[in-house]
């Protein structure tokens, strides 16, 4: 049963869903920042992108919290990009998160969709 | 893309963030913004346009330092400035520390040498100076140590002289300097307990004395003054060691009784561990009890008591002397025949008579030990300067960055430090396990080894040495790296020669120290190798191989006088012949070179003895055999025979240097002399024949005047002496070891209770007798050779790096046509210009030092030429061969080569 706080408001659904979706996009492979940006956008087709001054600092929070890990990694005749990798702390979150989504989601579909105008 | 990053770092710039972190995210982002910018203008964007977007999308109010600041830290203060002129001394220190231990890390060949290096020279250095501080330096462990005194008596002879009972009772109650005094006696004992009867050195002691020493027993009690009283005195107290050794440290033991020659003792104390007697074989004690002693009234008795003393807390040792003296004088007065001789009362310092052989030979030690630390810190500094050539240029750049030189010393000198203290600790480790080993090949007559050990004067003595050297090969190699020329620095890319003449010389300067340094040990050592040498070539006067020698001692209680000693030999001694390989067998009441004194007081028949003059020889008490067992040789008249029995003419020996004393023109044999060898009065004896000297007390004393009795007509008096101390010789044709068991079992047929305390063969009474001397001569040598290679390496280095860095030079003179015995001869020229120079200075110094130890030396000058040049002489080549690799190496350039590379 998901508990609805009246005082959660746009942006925190927002940053939920924002991490949900880099969380995702890293769980098979490493992934750089531009390249994560380009995949919402192109998944969403051009519905939603990060802005640089976002996306970044969302990265390093993330981080942070243990459940992605960004390595500089080289490879021949290319600058060197930090690739992010999903963590284990960061596979259980992505889990949990994921089955949340799904509930809210379904919940809201049964009631929007309930009752048709 | 550059603009990119200056328009993110001002966006991040209110964040302070580490620096490190901050230049991250700029690459990051900036990179995602290049790619970003790509893709724009891919689909179709102008530049202007382009750049326009993106500046929108990263300013977008301040939303990325706010979003950033909520994930990220800031630095609490300033980030470090390489030499930032204001500096923070507790974080510039940990930084330097964080610095030095990479430093260290990326030279790990360097740092393991090092260390290594460190660790011997500090562990050697902290083992010896443990010796020093335990021996030398602490106090002895009593009351006020100050105050004791060593307490003999003088006569005209020089000599501390023992006391007989009646002087001793006189000078205690009659002096009035002293806080108290107390007698100690030599007391071979028999313990039959549970087990074997076993052989034991105790003393009889006067019961006041541990209150006097101020000794309390580890456990039970030490020995009170009321039990000197007669009725009282059957207590004991045994050593630490004792109690260990023989009864478990069985806590229970006090209360127990003990069967010590017979007799029941009570005992009621152990003694700590550190406590030692003044006779330090000694492992149990017994009261003195005087008022019990037969000898207590008779004047002319034998001396046989030492003496302690605690003088008054106002007394000086001058003043308490003066007193005794007048003591010994109203004596004199009073006893002129008994005390005639006894002239006066000598009192030393006990910790000096304690330590007083050893202590040169531990300075001696403990300076040749830090020279070698010495010479090892500067080999490190050459090292450390060969390294910082090649960091000149890491120190230029951080001069250029604003470093000052004060800010790279003291980073460069927190290395050196930091390398120190690892070596100190592993020093410390080395000492730990080197002072065991040390004390365990020190010779037995070390004192005080219970009292060496790490203690913190030891610890502080380790760190300090560590900070020293730390200094000394930090510094100078710090002077010169941060002596930088910042314009030719830069300049040149890596060429690292500059300032090379000036260092060449620093280096050229610390080889002539090393070497003259390791000379000077060297000479030490050899000049302690020749007085061995010249020792050992010393001839003792008896041939010691293949002879075995065993102490035996008889229940006094079942051998009360000589009749019953004499069967008793009479049945060993056929039983001991017939052993197969034994060529000879004899008995003597003490051996040569084992430490026992014993003599007696003469005259000469017939002449008149000037009043002060003393004539005192050595005595023993021996059988015919003896003289055969030993080969000592018979000089004239004849040997003891079986004339010599109980009812004939009391006969004597002398040896060869007493019949030169004495009958400087004519013989002794036929004449008498009057030997003071009981208490009823000098008794005549006639002199049959002369045998050769025999050194007694040590190879590197002259030989003493000897007397010899034979055994059968010892008088009564003595046998008591001959009961406790049989030494029995035994010359074999075989190696004499292998006989120990069967004369064990020939000595246990005859009487089961007899006690062997000792199987030992001559050689090793005379190895014993030169241990002290082998000790500080192989501990010498061995530093010495550190110090010779060690001097050896410096030199090596410095000159291979020397070629190294004049590849380019040689290969110049050898295109010009400078042939390969030229560029040899230049090389080896320039080191043995060092190698002299260390020379001559090292011999300037060992003249000015060796003097010092002149008394560990024997039959050798301080400054014997020979050791002196053949020393150098040594040195030269050894640096000749370290000079010629090198060398050798220069002629090997290839000027095509040499020139093309530079």
């Amino acid at each position: 049963m998901l508990h609805i706080n009246t005082r959660i408001h746009d942006r925190e659904l927002k940053k939920g869903s924002a991490e949900l979706l880099i969380l995702s996009l890293i769980e098979k492979r490493d992934r750089h920042g531009y390249e994560i940006n380009k995949l919402i956008e192109s998944r969403s087709g051009g519905a939603l992108r990060f802005n640089v001054a976002s996306l970044y600092p969302l990265l390093y929070r993330l981080e942070k919290r243990g459940w992605i890990d960004g390595r500089w990694v080289e490879k021949a005749g290319q600058r060197r990009r930090r690739y992010y990798q999903l963590t284990p702390d960061g596979r259980k979150v992505l889990a949990t998160q994921r089955t949340r989504w799904r509930v809210f989601v379904e919940a809201i579909n049964r009631i929007t969709g309930a009752e048709p105008a | 893309m550059p603009e990119w990053k200056d328009e993110i770092r001002r966006r991040l710039a209110s964040l302070k963030l580490a620096p490190a972190r901050e230049s991250e995210i700029v690459e990051e982002i900036s990179q995602h913004l290049e790619d970003r910018r790509a893709e724009l203008r891919a689909g179709g964007a102008t530049e202007a346009e382009a750049h326009h977007a993106l500046l929108a999308e990263l300013s977008d109010g301040d939303l990325l330092a706010a979003e950033l600041r909520r994930v990220e830290t800031r630095v609490r203060c300033e980030p470090v400035v390489l030499g930032a002129t204001k500096g923070h001394l507790a974080r510039d220190l940990w930084h330097d520390l964080r610095y030095g231990i990479r430093a260290l890390y990326k030279q790990r060949g360097f740092t393991a040498v090092a260390v290594l290096a460190l660790a011997l020279g500090i562990g050697g250095s902290t083992a010896i100076f443990s010796l020093v501080n335990g021996i030398l330096l602490r106090q002895l462990p009593f009351r006020q140590p100050d105050q004791l005194m060593w307490v003999s008596l003088r006569r005209s002879d020089p000599g501390k002289r023992p006391f007989n009972l009646p002087d001793f009772l006189d000078f205690r109650d009659q002096n009035r300097s002293l806080d108290g005094i107390a007698a100690f006696a030599n007391w071979n004992v028999t313990l039959t307990d549970r087990g074997d009867p076993e052989r034991l050195q105790g003393l009889r002691i006067s019961a006041n004395a541990f209150q006097m020493l101020g000794v309390e027993a580890a456990v039970g009690r030490a020995l009170v003054p009321a039990e000197d009283t007669p009725g009282r005195q059957h207590v004991v107290v045994v050593s630490h060691g004792l109690w260990q050794r023989r009864f478990g440290a069985d806590p229970r033991l006090v209360g127990r009784t003990l069967t010590l020659n017979g007799a029941s003792y009570t005992v009621v104390g152990v003694l700590p561990p550190q406590f030692f007697f003044p006779i330090r074989e000694a492992e149990l004690a017994v009261p003195l009890a005087p008022d019990a002693d037969p000898w207590r009234g008779v004047r002319t008795s034998v001396n046989f008591l030492r003496a302690l003393a605690r003088l008054k807390p106002d007394v000086t040792r001058e003043q308490a002397e003066a007193d005794l003296t007048a003591v010994a004088g109203r004596l004199r007065r009073e006893y002129p025949v008994a005390n005639g001789q006894k002239l006066g009362v000598t009192l030393s310092p006990l910790h000096e008579e304690v330590v007083g052989n050893v202590r040169l030979a531990l300075w001696v030690l403990l300076g040749a030990v830090g020279t070698v630390l010495l010479i090892t810190c500067v080999n490190l500094a050459n090292l450390a300067l060969v390294r910082a050539s090649a960091r000149h240029r890491e120190m230029a750049i951080r001069t250029a960055l604003g470093a000052t030189r004060r800010r790279l010393i003291r980073q460069l000198a927190t290395e050196s430090l930091l390398l120190a203290a690892i070596g100190g600790a592993a020093g410390l480790l080395v000492a730990a396990h080197g002072i065991p080993l040390l004390i365990a090949l020190g010779p037995a007559s070390l004192p005080r080894t219970a009292e060496v050990g790490v203690d913190f004067r030891v610890l502080g003595f380790t760190l300090g040495l560590s900070l020293i050297a730390g200094l000394i090969f930090g510094l100078a190699p710090a002077w010169q790296a941060t002596r930088v020329n910042l314009n030719e620095e830069l300049k040149e890319s890596g060429r690292g020669s500059s300032g090379g003449a000036r260092q060449g010389r620093t280096r050229g300067l610390l080889v002539i120290s090393e070497i003259a340094l390791s000379l000077v040990l060297l000479v030490g050592a050899g000049l302690l190798v020749k007085s061995f040498l010249r020792l050992q070539a010393v001839r003792p006067g008896f041939d010691a191989q293949n002879v075995l020698a065993v102490r035996l001692s008889l229940p006094k209680a079942r051998y009360p006088d000589r009749a019953a000693v004499t069967a008793f030999h009479d049945t060993l001694r056929p039983r001991l012949e017939r052993l197969p390989g034994v060529e000879a067998v004899g008995l003597v009441s003490a051996l040569p070179l084992s430490g026992t004194l014993a003599s007696i007081p003469f005259t000469i028949e017939g002449r008149a003895a000037a009043p002060d003059e003393a004539l005192v020889a050595d005595y023993r008490m021996a059988s015919s055999g003896y003289f055969r067992a030993m080969k000592i040789p018979l000089i004239a008249g004849r040997g003891f025979d079986g004339r010599d029995t109980e009812q004939a003419v009391p006969v004597a020996l002398v040896s060869r240097s007493l019949a030169r004393r004495y009958w400087p023109d004519g013989t002794p044999l036929g004449a008498h002399l009057r030997i003071d060898d009981n208490d009823r009065g000098p008794r005549p004896v006639e002199i049959v024949g002369v045998v050769g000297d025999v050194t007694h007390l040590s190879l590197d004393g002259e030989p003493s005047p000897c007397i010899y009795l034979p055994v059968r007509q010892a008088h009564e008096d003595a046998v008591v002496w001959l009961i406790g101390n049989q030494h029995w010789l035994l010359r074999t044709a075989v190696d004499p070891l292998t006989l120990q068991a069967a004369v064990r079992r020939e000595i246990q047929a005859v009487d089961r209770e007899a006690p062997t305390s000792d199987i030992r063969t001559m050689d090793q009474y005379l190895a014993a007798s030169v241990a002290p001397r082998r000790f500080n001569l192989w501990l010498l040598t061995v530093f010495a050779g550190a110090a010779m290679l060690l001097a050896a390496t410096g030199l090596y280095g410095v000159m291979s790096h020397g070629v190294a860095q004049r590849r380019r030079e040689i290969g110049i003179r050898m295109a010009l046509g400078a042939r390969r015995i030229d560029v040899l001869r230049l090389v080896i020229g320039q080191g043995m210009v060092l190698a002299l120079a260390g020379v001559a200075l090292g011999l300037l110094g060992a003249c000015a030092l060796t003097r010092w130890m002149e008394s560990l030396l024997f039959r050798v000058g301080a400054t014997d030429p020979a050791i002196f040049v053949s020393i150098a002489a040594l040195l030269v080549l050894v640096a000749l061969l370290a000079c010629y690799v090198p060398a050798r190496r220069a002629t090997k350039v290839d000027p095509m080569v040499a020139l093309r590379y530079e």
